[in-house]
């Protein structure tokens, strides 16, 4: 081997030394989450070798707050907004692709706006308008503002766009009407576009945070997040091993999902942002 | 022929209306309402809510809070976003080489976007406990002194900064990846052919080539650098003395602490306007230099 062959060997491994050293430094909060969470307490800032496992941390964590019903909560939300997102979306994008009406232009550059300001923004505005129609503390309440979706629109329209309206003519002459075209046609040809929207809708809403807060105060409407945030807080005295184990709990479904289906969720979160 | 252009006017308004409604409800009355509500003092029981003009906005103006929180929110978007943007574009070159077990690498990098900014906030908690946390305990290690990371005003911010770009690293790296994934691969063979190093092929190359990416990630950066509050919840509370407060985290105590709506209503304006600022910029500046399809 020459030289300077060995010498880029050298730098090479070096450049690979550091990548994983980066993995595992970004690694390095969730592991340490599964340390805590499967040793008993007294290791939960003891690093040794062959300490006990155990599980009696997410048995307590279990019995310590409603984690069944936050569960069910955020199931309930994530599948509600992904449903209302998936409809109004696509009934949106299809009028913008392929109808020409007044006022289309400027109708798309207000849908726009939303990708600028997010609900989250609004927090305060939003909270009055969600009492005034006495939806406060309710799961519609928290879904709501995200069901009409600026990005689900601007997504579904770009994919609409590119399929080709000779399709649409020959369903029109076998006597589709326009919502039979819509989904005979138009659905099945965008479904990576679904797949992929679906996917970072629900990652978003499983993990959102500050609305939530704002417009839920009791068990029955709480998500994840919220509920997480209220039993983690120094004040519930709840130790160390017990909220890592419950941090696990909240996010194992989707972490789990995201390990079985790595390149999907990647190429997902890709393609979203590409488009 | 007419009546069905006529037809397909009312079809394309019908389809719209669903989204519309939501998002005149949700995005752009709010937006108009809060406007409207600023030039208002905050109703109580005794006190009906009156028009009061500018005086919200003098209020602001010499709030000591107000300009901490912004000056904060300024530093945290000029700690995070260079950094997480370097690194992500760091990674993503990684990760598309001939790394061994890359696969694993970019799970690695990508894995904090998919966990709940609440539930790393509670991980996160541990590394910065004070003496029995993993930082003093590495510092305790070397015999250094150690800190209270979370209760020092100095340094809070920073600690918050480093969460914020180990959550965001990752999430970058996925469109930069996609970037140099369509870069042709005619075009190393030929810098190689030409005697051009790596360096040189990235820095004049590459780098050019992927201007539009990092024009998108950059504008994603400076919108999340307003909307990342979650972890201030965990972690600080805004705290010590406000020293780790963000814009958005103060308009949430403000209206769900103090009540204050007016006031509340006021601040997000100015978050608003920011906003605004931001897509103006990129419309006016960014879009035009770099070509984008």
């Amino acid at each position: 081997m020459t030289a300077a062959g060995r010498r880029l060997d050298f730098w090479w491994a070096l450049e690979a030394a550091a990548a994983w050293l980066l993995a595992l430094l970004w690694l390095a909060p969730l592991l340490y989450a599964f340390w805590a969470a499967f040793h008993p307490p007294e290791y939960a800032t003891r690093f040794v070798l062959g300490a006990p496992l155990t599980l009696a941390n997410f048995f307590e964590a279990w019995s310590q707050a409603p984690f069944a019903r936050y569960f069910l909560n955020t199931f309930l939300l994530v599948t509600s907004i992904l449903a209302a997102q998936f409809v109004l979306c696509t009934l949106a994008g299809y009028a913008f692709a392929r109808f020409a009406f007044p006022g289309r232009d400027l109708a798309f550059a207000l849908v726009l706006v939303q990708l600028m300001i997010m609900p989250e923004v609004l927090i305060v505005e939003n909270y009055r308008t969600m009492s005034r129609l006495g939806l406060v503390d309710t799961i519609a309440g928290i879904g709501l503002p995200y069901m009409a979706s600026a990005f689900g629109i601007f997504l579904l329209r770009q994919t609409f766009k590119t399929i080709p309206e000779e399709l649409e003519e020959a369903a029109r002459v076998e006597g589709c009407s326009m919502l039979q075209i819509l989904w005979k046609v138009y659905v099945p040809l965008a479904r990576p576009t679904y797949v992929a929207y679906g996917l970072v809708s629900v990652s978003y809403h499983w993990n959102n945070f500050l609305w939530p807060l704002v417009i839920t105060n009791s068990v029955e409407t709480r998500p994840l997040t919220v509920g997480l945030a209220i039993f983690g807080a120094p004040e519930s005295g709840v130790d160390w091993s017990v909220i890592t184990a419950g941090t696990l709990l909240a996010v194992a479904p989707l972490l789990l999902a995201f390990l079985l289906f790595q390149r999907q969720f990647v190429q997902s979160f890709m393609y979203a942002g590409i488009k | 022929m007419r009546a069905s252009r006529r037809l397909n006017q009312v079809y394309g308004w019908l389809l719209l209306t669903p989204a519309a409604i939501l998002l005149l409800s949700f995005t752009h009355y709010p937006t108009v309402a809060t406007l409207w509500q600023s030039f208002f003092s905050t109703g109580t029981a005794l006190r009906p809510s009156r028009f009061v003009g500018l005086d919200n906005y003098r209020f602001m103006l010499e709030d000591e809070i107000f300009w901490k929180v912004v000056g904060n929110n300024l530093l945290f978007a000029a700690g995070t976003i260079p950094v997480s943007i370097a690194l992500a574009l760091l990674m993503a070159v990684w990760v598309n080489g001939r790394l061994p077990g890359r696969a694993l690498v970019r799970m690695a990098y990508f894995t904090p976007t998919i966990l709940p900014m609440i539930a790393v906030a509670n991980i996160w908690l541990f590394f910065y406990t004070p003496e029995i946390g993993l930082l003093d305990q590495i510092l305790r290690s070397f015999d250094l002194p150690t800190r209270n990371w979370l209760g020092d005003p100095d340094i809070v911010l920073w600690c918050i900064i480093v969460l914020a770009v180990w959550k965001e690293a990752g999430f970058f790296m996925i469109f930069y990846l996609a970037a140099l994934q369509a870069l042709p691969p005619e075009l190393e063979e030929a810098a190689r052919l030409e005697g051009a190093s790596r360096a040189y092929y990235f820095r004049r190359v590459v780098f050019p080539l992927l201007m539009p990416t990092t024009l998108f990630v950059l504008v994603n950066a400076v919108i999340n650098s307003f909307k990342l509050v979650d972890q201030l919840f965990i972690l600080t509370k805004g705290g010590p003395d406000n020293a780790s407060a963000l814009l958005l985290y103060y308009i949430y105590e403000v209206a769900f602490s103090f009540f204050d709506d007016s006031y509340a209503a006021t601040l997000t304006v100015v978050l608003l306007a920011a906003l605004a600022l931001i897509s103006l910029g990129q419309f006016l500046f960014l879009d035009r230099r770099i070509h984008y399809r």
